[in-house]
């Protein structure tokens, strides 16, 4: 019983809660219970307050018994990557840098949460400041896959899907840069949403890279997703990239929309590299699609190719300015061994970071130096309106398009440490969604003879969530890959 | 684009303000030569009368009215300072 509970669906759990036929404690506590069965072995989360969770648990309870319900989250528990401010708690980013720091303030997402009655429970690794595929690259601990304690969770959000997938919460929040929420829930058997740029406000999330950074939920049902976006989405005054637009019904929309869609196939997403077994399962979800009536067409996204050569130089130019800040001065990591100020960026920002953050400073510096700007940055800022052109030119033909999330299920930890461009290449999918601004969503697909799970994305127009939930729904719907469980 | 990505590691972790290991040198030398190699294939696009793209959707500038509002309590704002008095952050001396 206990164990069902923390695997139910978040729909499903605000109606058993709603109908008083589960309380937020006992609920809040079966997570609790699963995540000290499982923890050790998946290292999910680098930071874990029971009491406190029980705590907000009790308080809905009481809420709800005074007939003053916050809503459908009201109750609910909700882990969020550590990368997102919660007041008094510790925000890490998986950094040494930030190990002792202490959120002064409430991102604007915690606010709402917060306001929704949800209970805000466990901060989950990921790759350090974001920078990552695997979730190896955390300073604490490298979270494991569910399906296969052997395999990577992939990342960055690596311990908000591997921990949502392992029963350790009922929906978590990643941040998506370049897939960082899409790959992981491929991965790990879940659903997880990147919204338009700007639908959901940055204020309060440590900052990678700031154009194409975008927070999102990792959930188990693509309605879960509806009902966790109804609650983030909207404009924010204190995010300046923040989009004024009209929030719809997104849990309405999915029954309410019922198509047929017409979807793009994208043939250069189907190439080289993508593994048979992944291919074959997005094939079967195209005619799953195709028997409902939908129209499947071929659409080309000729600068493809260019995509990961593009994001890598914007998104370590701007994580090369992000990161700046981080200086020794104001944010708890001081070198202990500078004998002058300009020694102590120097020898502060060195023992802070880690290689790939380093790694990634270094090429972003590169690449904005002067004699090389013209070159680099702002040649890929061009190619990114050409990528971007790609994607408005394909929606006037299509609705939706569909591909792989990943070109490969999980991949074995330390496969891909040392080789920092293949561990690039698993974003291959991802980051033109990114590049573009676009909407985009990985659902549950199927899994490889090994037993790992994959993920279909579909990529949607901007500011049109609700159309594509819609068209992810009708395929999450009617599969349940999610029912397939890891053994732990 | 450069010819050919030469890439002086000294000088980048000059202006990046990082203190790097011969080691650290040597690896990322190495690797960052390897992603800038792939990265020149952005040579053979054609991005002659193409505008750049800062962010996906046009940013304009947000302006508000300037009226006082409640900020962060200074003890908050330094709460996460290494080093702190009077409320004011302790750095090394960079006058002499």
């Amino acid at each position: 019983m206990s164990t069902d509970l923390a695997f139910s669906s978040l729909a499903q759990l605000s109606a058993q809660l709603a109908a008083g036929e589960v309380s937020s404690v006992q609920l809040t506590q079966a997570v609790i219970d699963q995540t000290t069965a499982v923890e050790a072995r998946v290292q999910a989360f680098n930071s874990i307050n029971p009491e406190d969770a029980l705590a907000q648990a009790k308080a809905s309870d009481a809420r709800r018994a005074a007939g003053e319900t916050l809503g459908p989250l009201d109750g609910i528990p909700v882990a969020l990557k550590d990368v997102i401010a919660v007041k008094d708690q510790p925000l890490t980013a998986s950094s040494k840098m930030l190990e002792n720091f202490v959120s002064p303030y409430d991102a604007t997402v915690t606010e709402k949460l917060k306001a929704a009655g949800a209970v805000l429970w466990g901060r989950a690794n990921l790759d350090e400041f974001a920078m990552g595929s695997s979730t190896e690259n955390s300073a604490f601990k490298a979270t494991r896959n569910p399906y296969n304690l052997e395999c990577v969770p992939g990342g960055s959000s690596g311990g908000s899907a591997a921990a949502l997938a392992a029963g350790e919460a009922i929906a978590t929040l990643g941040s998506d840069t370049g897939g960082s929420i899409r790959q992981p829930a491929a991965l790990c058997n879940v659903v997880g949403l990147k919204p338009t740029y700007g639908l959901i406000s940055r204020y309060g999330l440590a900052a990678f890279a700031s154009s194409l950074d975008q927070i999102g939920p990792f959930t188990r049902t693509v309605e879960d997703a509806a009902m966790m976006l109804q609650v983030l989405a909207g404009h924010d005054r204190r995010d300046s990239t923040s989009f004024k637009t009209d929030i719809p019904n997104y849990r309405a929309a999915l029954t309410e929309k019922q198509g047929p869609w017409k979807l793009g196939i994208p043939k250069e997403y189907f190439g080289e590299g993508l593994d048979p077994e992944v291919g074959a399962a997005i094939e079967k979800a195209i005619a799953f699609y195709r028997e409902r009536g939908c129209e499947i067409t071929e659409v080309s996204l000729p600068h493809t190719e260019y995509c990961l050569s593009v994001y890598y130089i914007i998104a370590t130019a701007e994580a090369s300015s992000n990161l700046a800040r981080y200086d020794g001065i104001r944010y708890t990591h001081r070198s202990a061994e500078a004998k002058d100020v300009v020694d102590l960026y120097y020898k502060s920002r060195a023992e802070g970071f880690g290689p790939e953050v380093k790694r990634r400073i270094i090429l972003g510096t590169y690449v904005l130096s002067s004699g090389y700007y013209d070159a680099y940055y702002l040649r890929a800022q061009k190619v990114r309106t050409l990528i971007r052109q790609d994607f408005l030119k394909a929606y006037e033909s299509v609705d939706a398009i569909l591909t792989p999330t990943s070109p490969t299920p999980a991949f074995k930890a330390g496969e891909k440490a040392a080789n920092p461009l293949a561990m690039y290449l698993s974003d291959i999918y991802t980051i033109g969604v990114n590049l573009a601004g676009l909407p985009g969503i990985s659902i549950p697909a199927g899994f490889s003879s090994a037993g790992l799970p994959i993920g279909l994305q579909l990529i949607g127009q901007p500011y049109r969530e609700a159309d594509l939930l819609a068209v992810a729904h009708a395929y999450d719907s009617a599969h349940d890959w999610n029912a397939q469980r890891p053994n732990l | 684009m450069a010819d050919s990505p030469d890439l002086d590691i000294d000088r980048v972790a000059q202006l990046a303000r990082i203190a790097l290991t011969p080691e650290e040198k040597t690896a990322y030398a190495a690797q960052l030569g390897e992603v800038l190699k792939h990265v020149e294939q952005l040579k053979q696009v054609d991005v002659s009368n193409v505008e750049p793209t800062a962010h996906a959707f046009a940013v304009e500038n947000v302006w508000a009215d300037d009226v006082a509002e409640p900020g962060l309590p200074v003890e908050e704002a330094l709460r996460n300072a290494p080093a702190q008095r009077q409320n004011m952050i302790v750095v090394p001396k960079v006058v002499e």
